[in-house]
């Protein structure tokens, strides 16, 4: 027999360091075992890894930090399940297994030249703070960059110190938001698709990009359309439950699309031909 | 060397013995009641009369695999400091697959499309389709539920095998496919089948047409109106308990899990297959789950066979009719019906002699 990859074997990696961005949510800076293999690992922001934690299993996370910046590769976990948990617990020095890059990634190519707005909503900040750190490493390929942030509480918010960073640039429009009133906030307050309607970005010449809770996706999309945003022209990346992260497996397909494979980035052009499944 | 053999009845169990010299061969055995296939030995009832309850499947993608095995390791300098070794290896010995009908060879071209041609193929699987050697067994008569003709089958077709059985009052007719499959004419108990090809040809026309066809138009034509009616799939499924035994009894189902077990230190990622019948399947850690009910977990299995499968595979249908998902299920749902009803069939339509089988 030819001898093929295993696409279930995950490479072998190392936990750099931790960052806890909020209550639920830590950051785990990676690199893989093999500096070879580290030096030559290639990808395109919006696409996913497996992270293992052996004995725990896995679990598919977007590689949140840009192809410009090697140094690691860096994944934001939620805990929320068993798998998450376990990658909760683990310390720099911790062994892991990335299966990456896999699916599809952002058109970043076809957005060049135009005004870019990303919105967000909790950790779905996570595969946008790629592409927004890839556009900020190429910033003069892009023109207009606005950032629609929002969170249950300030807490929640993730990134915090590059929310920081990116409000003080001048060539960022950051624009903060969290669902209620909290002591020692003074920006806006309400949900991530009120405040949409509120700014009522243009869509002349732009590129919305949205990921967050599928609920919120779903009014943001709405939200888009009443602005007048072309179908083509919205983007988003899905989550799914997935397991082999290769289109076999059978968990995360919309039709005949599986969203590990085909996506997880899709536009709503392309969303709007697939079954009602997200 | 003659292009067809001749079995007789006699030596039915020498020539299964024949083939285990350098094969394990799967051949559908009598465990209680139940036809599945296991490994052949002397002491089994061996069952060709019925087709198997179960289809081959596991044969070459197994109930449960491990995909690798890891173990946990302390730097004997440094005991703060663990390391994990993988270890992968696919176990494929040489295999028989005797006695699976037409269907059911059917079943592994339609994971062929899946799990080998494509960008990331499934080694495990892989390697076991290539050692595996399928011999059918042609059926004479179809079962309740049968329909391979309505999905592009046939009760004699020849796909998916390397060699083919029809049986005879007296013995089998051998019609090799494949160069793997031509070997066994070679096998000593082998005699020459070019007298009776035509004999075994008329059994098989006959059995083609003693085959229902529920389909009205003949082949499943689905209305896309009909398939995104809500309404269609709670009338339909109302009576479904989501047991999943349609997928595990499934030639071309093969949805599956991926989990960790471990003991101390050490432990294996294994694959097993799992259902798009269960809640569980879709359900996601933030317990948001993209299909919660019965009815669009029945409308993606509907679907993937006979909708997206299609649209990936150039019109291939990723159903083989063999009937197992009707004559099993607890509460009667019937596929075929409900393909037929979303074609908008109404009445279903039978083929010319299939009045005899009912």
């Amino acid at each position: 027999m030819i001898d093929i990859k295993n696409p279930y074997l995950p490479e072998l990696a190392t936990v750099l360091q931790v960052v806890e961005e909020t209550p639920n949510i830590k950051s785990f800076q990676v690199v893989f075992n093999d500096p070879e293999k580290m030096k030559g690992f290639a990808f395109q922001p919006g696409q996913v890894g497996q992270l293992s934690v052996f004995g725990a299993g896995e679990s598919t996370f977007v590689i949140n930090s840009p192809p410009t910046r090697m140094e690691y590769l860096q994944f934001s976990v939620m805990k929320a399940g068993e798998v998450t948990a376990a990658i909760h617990n683990l310390y720099p020095g911790d062994q892991v297994g990335i299966r990456a890059p896999l699916g599809n990634w952002f058109p970043y190519e076809e957005m060049k030249g135009r005004n870019i707005l990303f919105i967000g909503g909790g950790i779905g900040l996570a595969p946008l703070r790629t592409l927004i750190l890839f556009m900020l490493d190429n910033r003069s390929d892009y023109k207009d960059i606005t950032i629609i942030y929002g969170a249950r509480t300030p807490p929640d918010l993730c990134y915090k110190d590059e929310l920081k960073e990116w409000e003080e640039r001048s060539d960022v429009n950051l624009i903060l938001t969290v669902d209620n009133e909290y002591p020692g906030w003074i920006k806006r307050t309400g949900f991530v698709p009120t405040v949409l309607k509120e700014v009522a970005p243009s869509p002349d010449d732009t590129v919305a990009i949205t990921c967050g809770p599928p609920i919120m996706i779903k009014f943001v999309l709405e939200g888009l359309a009443q602005l007048k945003f072309k179908d083509e022209d919205i983007i988003t990346t899905l989550e799914k439950r997935m397991k082999c992260g290769i289109g076999l497996c059978g968990r995360c397909n919309i039709g005949s699309k599986y969203v590990c494979k085909d996506g997880p980035v899709f536009s709503l052009a392309q969303l709007k031909e697939m079954p009602d499944e997200v | 060397m003659p292009d067809t053999g001749y079995l007789p009845k006699g030596k039915i169990k020498d020539f299964i013995k024949e083939l285990a010299k350098d094969a394990i061969v799967y051949a559908p055995v009598l465990e209680g009641e139940t036809v599945v296939f296991g490994p052949f030995s002397e002491e089994q009832e061996l069952c060709l009369e019925r087709p198997a309850n179960t289809p081959p499947k596991s044969v070459i993608y197994p109930q449960s695999e491990t995909l690798f095995t890891f173990e946990h390791k302390k730097d004997p300098e440094d005991h703060q400091k663990m390391s994990v070794e993988l270890k992968a290896g696919i176990d494929a010995p040489g295999t028989v697959i005797f006695g699976a009908r037409p269907c059911d060879a059917k079943g592994f071209i339609i994971y062929d499309r899946v799990f080998i041609n494509t960008d990331t193929p499934d080694p495990y699987y892989m390697k076991r389709r290539e050692n595996t050697l399928i011999v059918t067994l042609s059926c004479t008569a179809p079962f309740s539920g049968c329909f391979c003709v309505a999905v592009g089958g046939s009760p004699a077709s020849k796909e998916g095998a390397d060699a083919m059985l029809t049986e005879l009052p007296d013995g089998y007719l051998i019609e090799p496919v494949t160069e793997k499959g031509k070997a066994i004419l070679n096998k000593p108990m082998i005699e020459d089948g070019s007298s009776r090809l035509k004999d075994a040809q008329q059994v098989q026309q006959k059995a083609h047409e003693a085959v229902k066809n529920p389909f009205a138009k003949g082949r499943p034509e689905i209305s896309p109106e009909l398939f995104d009616a809500d309404s269609f799939w709670e009338q339909a499924l109302s009576k479904c308990v989501s047991c999943g035994a349609c997928t595990y009894l499934c030639p071309t189902c093969y949805c599956f899990n991926i989990t960790d077990e471990q003991t101390f230190g050490k432990g294996e990622r294994i694959r097993s297959w799992d259902a798009c019948m269960f809640f569980h399947f879709t359900l996601e850690a933030s317990t948001h789950n993209p299909r919660p009910t019965k009815f669009q977990r029945f409308k993606n299995r509907v679907g993937h066979k006979f909708v997206y499968y299609p649209e990936k595979y150039d019109g291939a249908i990723a159903c083989c009719g063999c009937g197992r998902c009707i004559r099993y299920c607890p509460v009667s749902v019937d596929i075929s019906e409900i393909v037929n009803d979303l074609g908008g069939g109404g009445q279903k339509q039978q083929t010319a002699g299939s009045a005899k089988n009912d």
